[in-house]
C-alpha cells in the first residue's frame, strides 16, 4: 500500500519531494482499492442475494428466516432432475466430441508441409466471416434426422473454428524433435498424436475443455431451436420458461409444475441449482482462462 | 494399389494417416457450415419444406424487395444500430478504466482477489443472468421496486417498458462482460517494463502522468485493434440475450435481425423472406468485418483474419 523501498535510493532533494507526494499517493491507493472493492462486490452481490433469497421465508425487502422450502418445491417433481441429467449428458458427450474432433483436425493442420494445407485453412477461416444463417442451418439439421435429438446440439457446434485455429498454433509451436524422434523409434501418425501430442497437450486440452463445457451447460438456443420435446430439454430452457415467461406473463410456466406464476423464491432455487456446476468447475477455470487468452494470442 | 513404389514417394500418400484425421472435420465444416450456405438459395425461392430446394419455385429478388419496402427494415435498423452505439458507448471503455485501476494496485493478492470476483458473471449463462435481473426489477416482489416504492414513488416497468429496454440491456452486457474485458488490457500492461515507472517516478512524474505517458501507450495498439473489431461485429447483438430480454410489448425497440427470423421464420414459417433478411444481414456483417480488419492493418496491426 506504500511506495516500495527502492524510491528512498533517490536523491534527498527529490525524497523530501516525494514525502510530500506520498500522502497523496497513499490516499489515492485507499480511494482505489475501495472502489474496485465496490465494483467486485457490484460483481458477486446478485448471486449472493439470489442464494441467500431461496432459502428465506418471505418476499420482504430482505431475506427473513430460514426455509427449504423452495428445494423442497422444486424437486418434487422429477422435471428439474431430468433437466440436470440432460445438461450434464449433453456438456459430457458434447464436449468429449469437441476435445476429439478439435484435435483429430488440429494436429495435420498444424503440419506446415501438408498438401493442400492453405485451403483448408481458408476453408475454415470463411465460416468464421460468413455462415448460412438460422433458417438454412436448421433445414440441414432437420435433413440429418437430428430435431429432437440430443445431436442437434452436440454435432452441429463440434468444432469452433476459433478453438481450431488456436489448438493449431499451439501444436505447432510443440518442439518438432518430439515427433521426429517418436518416428524414428517407428510410431506411425495416429499414435504420434495419440501416444506423444495429446498426453504433452493436457493443460491446453483441459483449458478447451473448460471452455467447450461451460458453452454446452450455459447454451439453450439451439435447445429452443431443435428440441420440441420437454423430456429432453436441458436446464436452462427449463429456467427461462420459469423465471422469464412465467415473469413477463407472456407463457406459460405449466409445463414445468403445476402453478401459474412462481414465487421468487422458488426462481432464485432454480437459478442456485442450474448455477452450481459452473460455481464447482470456476477455481480451475480461473487458473486456465488466463493460459487460453495466452494461447489466443500466439500466432502462426 | 496399382503402383506401390511410386505411390510411396508420393507425399500425399505418406501422410494418408493425416488425411485420414482430417477428414471427420473436413466432413463436419462441409455439412454443417457451406450445406446452409448453400441452402441460402431458398432466400431466392418460394421454399416449402415439403418440396425441399430443388423442387421449391424460384421467385428472384421478391423476398429482398418485400423487406426494403417495409418499414421493418428501418425498425430492425434503428434498433440493431441503437444498441451497437450503447454498447460503444457504455460498455467499451469500462473494460479499460476497469483494468487501469487493477494495474494502479500495488497488493498482488487483492488484485488477484478482485480478479476473481470480477470475472464471476461472465461464466453464468445469459439465461442466468437476464433472469436475476428479472428476479431483482419485476414490480412483483422485485427489490428494486420494493425500494422505489418505500420510498413512496411510483414503481417502474423496468421490463416492459419500451423506454426502458436498451438501458436494461447494456446494464446485463456491462455487468457480465466488464470484468472479462480487462484481461486482455491486463496482459498487455504485464509487458511493460516496470523500470519505465521508476525513472519516470525518479523524475518527478505525477501517478497521472506516469498513466498518461507509460501505461495509456502500452494499450493503445489493444484499445485501436479491439474497437475496430468492435465495429466490424457491429450487427452482431446478443440473440441469446436479446431473444430473452424481447417480449411482446418493448419489440418495437427490442426486435434485431436474429430475433425478426427466429420469431419470422421458425415459429411462423415464413423461411425464404427470412432467409433473406438473413442473407442481407450476413452480408453487410461481411462487408465490416473484412472492412475492420483493412483499417486496423492500416493501423500497422496485423490484422486478425
Amino acid at each position: 500500500m506504500s511506495y516500495p523501498s527502492r524510491n528512498l535510493n533517490a536523491a534527498p532533494n527529490q525524497r523530501l519531494n516525494l514525502n510530500r507526494k506520498r500522502g497523496r499517493g497513499q490516499l489515492f491507493e485507499i480511494i482505489n482499492a475501495t472502489v474496485l472493492l465496490l465494483i467486485g462486490l457490484i460483481c458477486v452481490s446478485p448471486f449472493v442475494y439470489v442464494i441467500v433469497s431461496s432459502f428465506s421465508l418471505s418476499d420482504s425487502i430482505l431475506p427473513k428466516g430460514f426455509s427449504l422450502d423452495a428445494y423442497r418445491y422444486i424437486f418434487s417433481t422429477n422435471k428439474l432432475v431430468r433437466g440436470l441429467l440432460n445438461s450434464v449428458y449433453i456438456t459430457v458427450v458434447g464436449t468429449l466430441i469437441n476435445l476429439l474432433l478439435t484435435s483429430l483436425m488440429a494436429y495435420p493442420l498444424a503440419r506446415k508441409t501438408l498438401k493442400g494445407r492453405s485451403w483448408i485453412l481458408l476453408l475454415v477461416l470463411f465460416t468464421m466471416l460468413f455462415h448460412g444463417g438460422m433458417i438454412p442451418t436448421y433445414f440441414v439439421v432437420k435433413w440429418f434426422g437430428m430435431i429432437n435429438t440430443y445431436w442437434s446440439l452436440m454435432i452441429p457446434s463440434a468444432i469452433s473454428a476459433f478453438n481450431l485455429i488456436v489448438l493449431k498454433n499451439f501444436f505447432q509451436n510443440m518442439p518438432e524433435g518430439l515427433e521426429e524422434s517418436a518416428k524414428i523409434d517407428g510410431c506411425g501418425d495416429w499414435r504420434v498424436l495419440f501416444s506423444v501430442v495429446l498426453p504433452l497437450s493436457m493443460p491446453a486440452l483441459a483449458t478447451f475443455g473448460l471452455f467447450y463445457a461451460v458453452a454446452h451447460w450455459n447454451s439453450y438456443v439451439s435447445a429452443v431451436l431443435y428440441l420440441n420435446d420437454a423430456g429432453k430439454w436441458p436446464v436452462q430452457v427449463l429456467l427461462r420458461n420459469m423465471v422469464i415467461l412465467a415473469n413477463s406473463s407472456i407463457g406459460d410456466s405449466s409445463d414445468f409444475v403445476d402453478v401459474v406464476i412462481p414465487p421468487q423464491p422458488v426462481k432464485m432455487a432454480v437459478i442456485f441449482v442450474s448455477t452450481i456446476p459452473i460455481l464447482c468447475v470456476y477455481p480451475f477455470l480461473q487458473k486456465h482462462f488466463a493460459k487460453g487468452v495466452m494461447l489466443g494470442s500466439v500466432k502462426g | 494399389m496399382k503402383a506401390p513404389h511410386s505411390l510411396a514417394k508420393n507425399p500425399m500418400y505418406k501422410d494418408r494417416a493425416l488425411y485420414m484425421m482430417l477428414l471427420p472435420g473436413l466432413i463436419y465444416f462441409l455439412c454443417f457450415k457451406y450445406l446452409p450456405m448453400w441452402g441460402i438459395l431458398m432466400a431466392f425461392q418460394n421454399y416449402s419444406p415439403h418440396l425441399g430446394l430443388l423442387h421449391s419455385d424460384w421467385v428472384g429478388w421478391k423476398h429482398f424487395a418485400r423487406f426494403f419496402g417495409e418499414d421493418t427494415f428501418w425498425l430492425l435498423f434503428r434498433n440493431t444500430m441503437l444498441l451497437a452505439i450503447y454498447n460503444i458507448v457504455f460498455f467499451f471503455p469500462l473494460p479499460i478504466i476497469l483494468a487501469l485501476l487493477l494495474n494502479e494496485l500495488r497488493a498482488e493478492g487483492y488484485k488477484r482477489f478482485i480478479q476473481t470476483l470480477v470475472y464471476i458473471p461472465h461464466f453464468v449463462s445469459w439465461v442466468v443472468v437476464v433472469g436475476i435481473f428479472y428476479i431483482l426489477f419485476t414490480t412483483e416482489g422485485g427489490i428494486v421496486n420494493n425500494l422505489i416504492a418505500a420510498l413512496g414513488l411510483d414503481k417502474i416497468q423496468f421490463l416492459l417498458a419500451p423506454e426502458w429496454f436498451r438501458t436494461m440491456v447494456t446494464s446485463q452486457v456491462i455487468w457480465k462482460d466488464t470484468g472479462w474485458g480487462t484481461i486482455i488490457f491486463l496482459a498487455a500492461l504485464a509487458g511493460v517494463d516496470p523500470g519505465m515507472y521508476e525513472a519516470a517516478r525518479i523524475d518527478g512524474a505525477s501517478r497521472w502522468r506516469q498513466i498518461w505517458h507509460i501505461t495509456l501507450p502500452a494499450i493503445r495498439s489493444t484499445i485501436v485493434i479491439l474497437f475496430i473489431l468492435r465495429l466490424g461485429h457491429f450487427l452482431d447483438t446478443n440473440f441469446d440475450q436479446v431473444l430473452l430480454m424481447v417480449n411482446s410489448l418493448n419489440r418495437e425497440v427490442g426486435e434485431v435481425y436474429d430475433t425478426y427470423v427466429y420469431t419470422n421464420g421458425l415459429l411462423m414459417g415464413q423461411f425464404s423472406y427470412t432467409t433473406a433478411v438473413n442473407l442481407f444481414k450476413n452480408i453487410v456483417g461481411l462487408i465490416l468485418v473484412v472492412g475492420a480488419n483493412r483499417l486496423a492493418k492500416k493501423f500497422g496491426e496485423e490484422g486478425v483474419y
